[in-house]
């Protein structure tokens, strides 16, 4: 294999309950995803795909197994740990947008850079940045707007550029559409694939088979387990608009 | 990161919420001003009594009748002990190393000077010694001697103020006073002296003392045991030991009172004493004011622990977006420790401007005297600054706690 694995996890299980009532929501689960990927994670609730994306989001811990991101073990991190990792190697995009309300989008991008610990950026090396990112989901004009005057689909936007501010190298994205309408969601999930083309390693939960038609490859979780993990036969990397709409009609 | 970044952080999740902000700074801008106000009040209490007491002179012996204490210009007690005026006469002539002795007796009468009447005049009944000892100058005619003293004189001597009240223009000196019933000539008017401490020495009428005795306060039991007074102020010599006089007073007042010296009925007290008297009690005072203070502090702690704490849970879903993009539990921690100093800090320093302003106003406006104290104004910002610490410090560790997956959830 020559292209370098993002996530490489070993054995993972996360236990729930302690004493008799326990639930075993990841079993043992092994999962190898290279960089590049854009993969998206199924499965009927209850079957682990939330515990999973946690853990890969290193919000939370597993119970046993090994998870090594970018060839660096974080099992084993404490929080203050976890926070630098989630902070300088993942993007994270939330169903909810996940804003801070009464807040500028230039200052809802520039909130990862806040926490950021390698080299101090000047305020206006951050505003840089951050406006370089919202330019980079086509939402220049709209730096000062407050979350409550944008639209779903341009909040949607503003949180993909907050996560890819730090450059990360795993963007996850948790049911990216499922609080937009149709044309929004193509335009986000349109936005994804782009970024997708330019090399970003992406996983993606969704319960919507067609927005996991995006990604080159579909894990399908049942009980803590995987059940299925295949390359997308009916992928082709749509990168602009007018393509979705094209292939809409 | 950097403190500066903590700080914007923490001012910018205040100013979202001002009327919260405020109205949770409210407790410590009350305590830090109750303090500052109180330490004030009670340090110009103290001042005002100091400075009373050093006003009567230096080098001065108080002398007092144990059973007379708080009688002003009445008599009390029984017939037998306390002070008399001949006892005035036997300390300036038997003890070495006084200077002067000065007898008060005070009394208020109506007094009239043609149609202008004054109601309730301070009246002084005083002996020849008292304007050297009290440090009072003449500023026309003459103040009364030994022997308008002796020969029950019907003369007066007028403060300032007073004698402009009463005669305008008119030059008062050898003009008629009707003090109560008894006319009385103006023999001469004192300079300006101003307040000392409460007392206003320019308002007042001063007379012979024998004149007050005859008139003002007759008694039946004078003329056995002589003229009871309140108190005899005894100026020594400064170059003669103080305890050395003071037990030569005692001796001869024990042996003409026929009583013993472990159950004298005179006190004898000298300045120190009496400062250090009002100081027990004023500084008594103060202990109270300032536990009062410092409670009212302590709530508005407990004010702002209780915002912090409801502020977190509302805000859990902020500290979840703020953990997901990197920041650490002591990140988080900060911040909420930073919006309870803050809130603290700017509530102590309005507090500061209230209480200083409050003191003042107390001061201009009221009949109290206040002294702003700055060690009370470092003391109540340092112990606002202290309480934000505390208080804050547990909401901003339950913050910190939170698990970034919960917080995120949260609605």
């Amino acid at each position: 294999m020559t292209i370098e694995a993002i996530i490489e996890i070993r054995e993972l299980t996360k236990v729930y309950g302690m004493g008799e009532v326990q639930v075993r929501a990841l079993d043992e689960v092994n999962l190898t995803i290279r960089k590049g990927e854009f993969v998206a994670i199924m499965g009927p609730s209850g079957s682990g795909k939330s515990t999973l994306m946690n853990i890969l989001g290193c919000l939370d811990r597993s119970t046993s197994g090994k998870y090594i991101l970018a060839g660096e073990d974080v099992s084993d991190l404490d929080k203050t740990q976890l926070a630098i990792i989630r902070n300088q190697r993942i993007g994270f995009i939330f169903q909810s947008y996940n804003l801070l309300p009464q807040t500028s989008a230039l200052e809802n991008v520039i909130l990862p850079l806040l926490y950021s610990r390698n080299g101090d950026l000047s305020d206006a090396e951050q505003a840089e940045k951050a406006l370089i990112a919202l330019e980079a989901v086509g939402l220049a004009d709209r730096v000062d707007h407050k979350p409550q005057e944008l639209s779903g689909g341009q909040m949607q936007r503003v949180a993909i550029a907050r996560a890819l501010v730090n450059d990360p190298v795993l963007i996850l994205a948790d049911e990216p559409t499922g609080n937009l309408d149709t044309r929004s969601g193509e335009e986000i999930m349109t936005l994804m694939s782009e970024l997708h083309t330019q090399g970003s390693t992406i996983i993606m939960v969704t319960h919507d088979d067609d927005i996991a038609a995006y990604a080159e490859r579909i894990i399908r979780l049942r009980d803590g387990q995987i059940e299925t993990d295949e390359q997308n036969g009916g992928y082709s990397p749509r990168t602009t608009l007018e393509e979705v709409d094209h292939a809409r009609q | 990161m950097r403190a500066s970044k903590v700080f914007q952080i923490a001012s910018k999740g205040l100013t979202k919420n001002k009327l919260r902000s405020l109205l949770t700074m409210l407790g410590v801008i009350i305590g830090v001003a109750a303090v500052i106000i109180m330490i004030s009040i009670s340090s110009g209490t103290e001042a005002a009594i100091e400075e009373q007491i050093t006003g009567l002179g230096t080098n001065l012996v108080f002398v007092q009748s144990s059973f007379s204490r708080g009688g002003f210009g009445r008599e009390g007690g029984g017939p037998s002990g306390g002070l008399v005026y001949d006892d005035a006469f036997a300390i300036a002539e038997e003890i070495n190393g006084v200077t002067a002795v000065v007898v008060e007796q005070n009394s208020s009468e109506t007094v009239k000077v043609g149609d202008t009447t004054l109601e309730d005049v301070a009246i002084l009944g005083t002996t020849a010694d008292f304007p050297s000892v009290r440090d009072m100058a003449i500023e026309s005619g003459r103040y009364f001697n030994q022997t308008d003293i002796d020969r029950t004189q019907k003369v007066a001597v007028l403060g300032s103020t007073l004698a402009e009240e009463l005669f305008g223009d008119t030059p008062p000196v050898g003009q008629l006073v009707t003090v109560g019933n008894t006319k009385l000539t103006v023999v001469g008017v004192f300079e300006e002296k101003g307040l000392v401490g409460s007392t206003d020495f320019d308002s007042r009428i001063y007379i012979p003392i024998t004149v007050v005795f005859q008139k003002f306060t007759p008694s039946q039991f004078a003329r056995i045991i002589g003229d009871r007074v309140r108190v005899i102020y005894v100026e020594v010599d400064s170059d003669i030991p103080l305890d050395e006089i003071i037990l030569q007073i005692e001796l001869l007042l024990a042996k003409r009172h026929e009583v013993s010296l472990e159950e004298p009925d005179f006190v004898i007290q000298t300045q120190q004493d009496i400062i250090q008297t009002q100081e027990a009690t004023t500084s008594a005072f103060r202990d109270l004011l300032t536990w009062v203070a410092a409670v009212s502090l302590l709530v508005g702690g407990i004010g702002i622990m209780n915002i912090m704490l409801v502020s977190v849970t509302e805000r859990t879903r902020e500290i979840g977006i703020r953990q997901s993009v990197g920041a650490s539990p002591n990140d988080i921690r900060y911040q909420f420790l930073t919006e309870a100093l803050l809130l603290s800090l700017v509530g102590g320093l309005i507090g500061v401007v209230v209480g200083i302003g409050g003191a003042y106003l107390f001061g201009e406006l009221g009949e109290m005297r206040t002294v702003i104290v700055p060690s009370s104004v470092l003391l109540a910002f340092s112990s606002a600054a202290a309480v934000g610490i505390f208080f804050g410090f547990y909401p901003a560790n339950k913050a910190s706690q939170l698990d970034p997956i919960d917080a995120l959830r949260h609605e």
